[in-house]
């Protein structure tokens, strides 16, 4: 239990700080990250720049304030598209268990599990180019089918339960029920897997754009900063560690709270198991 | 089976929106109208697509997988030639990762709560928190740049010898390896923690087994199920992982080669690839399932 609590508050303290860093960024940074100083690339950490600077004479702490901002716009609105579309898809899949749709439904996930998700990335970008939009739309189908599939497995247990069956026995149609009874009870479950997801997007963001796949230049972004930072590495080690540090910490936190989140929602799961 | 039909219907759609016509990209943007219509003629691409979809799956049942655009050479050659770095790549990192992740999953279950356990869960969650690739870079900046133990990249061949080739692969292959190593711990360590609450480890433990001979002989074992689960999984995200991890070592394997044809408009080279990717997933669900009936004698008689 003090295990728990310890780590769910480090983990809200690790995502409130980089989130109010990036959120600090909207309004201010240390430099501008739009402004280049040639003169002065490729300094490492002094009181001037604190993380230094990059091959554009950029402010690193600057960069990676900016940078966390797109990073979590990405994994956020692509957490969305899972929850918007998934969610539904699971509660009816759920209502009509073994029906051709909840068959149907269950089929197509099979098909985009079966894709590595960075060979969907890859197929989606070879289509329609390479732009962080791509990258939310990439991310974002394949959390359809993980969001379907844990609201159809929270919901397939409900639809056992007795209020359930009394709110059919009151007239209500299997839409209604699943909408006004079965979508608040899984609720619980769908926060702690859309931390997860986040946590995931964070990445998966991070991979997307260090292989040119996702977030473009000029737009900052931590994985596009270790992407110019791979060449200079032995030059300039800073430029590739600060960045990949915010990204370990924002991970962290955010695995951090699904965890504490999980054990504070879920108390069958309570315990120290994985 | 049917995963993988609708998948081949799926990439060969997509593929087939892509902008950009592969005849008129190759001969650029001075070639005569009727040069492209011929070499439209001469790759298929006049023909209609569901026929083109039918040859295309066809071929590949027997082996062929087309011609590339590019390299005007047999797509089956040219990934013949990458899989030799992409698979071994692979396994190496499944084995390491395999033998980092036991020995700490089982240490950190049989001293549960205890500081090592503790220290281990921790190291599990910074492990799954690193990307892979800055991991890899910091290995190149360590073992590379600094302590000049490896080379920072390339990759020399089979022909060279076992070693130098391994050699090569072997930080990329730890940088593979870390974060699914990680989760495979976690794993490792809950699925025997369940076990060891079974009564089964209490009877062995009265009829004279000391605690780590039970742990190992009875406990272990039935913990394996749902490692190869997850060991099945990671499968797939090893792959798709080296796609990333050979950019940072420019090691000449599928991830390069992906890159390469996208950037070239060689879409058949894209199409079969990633058809192989989907279907290597496919293929090691399907043994995973085999594997259980091996390792849980129970499973054998309900299927």
């Amino acid at each position: 239990m003090m295990r728990t609590r310890f780590n769910l508050g480090l983990g809200i303290a690790l995502t409130a700080i980089l989130g109010a860093m990036a959120l600090i960024a909207l309004v201010w940074t240390p430099y501008d990250v739009n402004v280049m100083n040639i003169a002065g690339k490729l300094q490492p950490p002094s009181m001037q720049h604190l993380l230094g600077t990059d091959q554009l004479g950029r402010d690193i702490l600057s960069m990676i304030m900016v940078g966390a901002g797109t990073s979590i716009a990405v994994a956020a609105l692509s957490v969305v598209i899972g929850l918007v579309f998934g969610v539904p898809l699971g509660l009816v899949a759920a209502s009509n268990k073994d029906g051709w749709l909840d068959e149907l439904i269950m089929r197509w996930n099979d098909v985009v599990f079966a894709f590595p998700f960075l060979a969907l990335a890859i197929l989606i970008t070879a289509v329609l180019g390479a732009s962080a939009a791509n990258a939310v739309l990439a991310f974002g189908i394949f959390n359809i089918p993980v969001f379907a599939r844990v609201t159809r497995g929270g919901a397939l247990s409900l639809w056992e339960r007795e209020f359930i069956l009394s709110a059919q026995v009151s007239g209500k149609s299997r839409a209604w029920i699943s909408a006004e009874h079965i979508l608040p009870n899984v609720a619980n479950i769908l926060i702690v897997q859309g931390t997860i997801q986040f946590a995931l997007g964070i990445q998966v963001e991070a991979a997307l754009s260090f292989i040119g796949l996702g977030v473009q230049p000029p737009t900052p972004s931590l994985g596009r900063m270790l992407a110019d930072a791979q060449t200079l590495v032995t030059l300039a080690p800073h430029m590739a560690i600060f960045p990949g540090l915010a990204i370990i910490l924002i991970v962290l936190g955010l695995n951090l709270l699904g965890d504490g989140l999980r054990d504070l929602l879920d108390p069958r799961l309570k315990g120290d198991r994985s | 089976m049917v995963t993988l039909a609708v998948a081949s219907v799926v990439i060969f759609a997509v593929i087939e929106v892509a902008p950009g016509d592969p005849a008129s990209f190759m001969l650029g943007v001075n070639a005569q109208p009727d040069t492209v219509a011929a070499l439209r003629a001469e790759l298929g691409l006049d023909q209609p697509k569901v026929q083109r979809y039918f040859s295309w799956i066809g071929n590949m049942l027997t082996g062929d997988f087309g011609t590339s655009y590019t390299y005007r050479s047999p797509v089956t050659e040219i990934i013949g030639d990458r899989l030799w770095v992409s698979v071994p790549l692979a396994v190496y990192a499944l084995v390491l990762s395999t033998l980092i992740a036991f020995p700490a999953g089982i240490f950190a279950a049989a001293r549960r709560g205890k500081s090592g356990d503790i220290a281990v869960i921790g190291g599990t969650q910074l492990g799954v928190a690193v990307p892979n690739f800055w991991f890899a870079m910091m290995l190149v900046l360590v073992f590379a740049i600094n302590l000049r133990w490896f080379g920072a990249g390339g990759f020399p061949g089979w022909s060279g010898g076992v070693f130098p080739a391994l050699k090569a692969l072997t930080l990329p292959a730890i940088a593979l390896a870390l974060p699914q190593a990680a989760i495979l711990t976690r794993v490792m360590r809950s699925a025997l923690i369940d076990v060891l609450g079974e009564d089964f480890m209490r009877t062995a433990r009265a009829k004279g087994l000391t605690r780590s001979q039970a742990i190992w002989r009875h406990g272990v074992r039935n913990a394996l199920i749902p490692v190869l689960t997850i060991l099945g999984l990671q499968v797939s995200f090893l792959i798709a992982g080296s796609i990333v991890i050979e950019q940072v070592f420019y090691l000449p394997g599928l991830g390069r080669l992906i890159f390469q044809s996208i950037n070239a408009r060689d879409l058949i080279v894209v199409e079969s690839v990633v058809m192989l990717l989907v279907f290597a997933v496919v293929l090691i669900n399907f043994l995973v399932d085999i594997t259980y009936a091996i390792v849980d004698p129970r499973l054998r008689q309900r299927s």
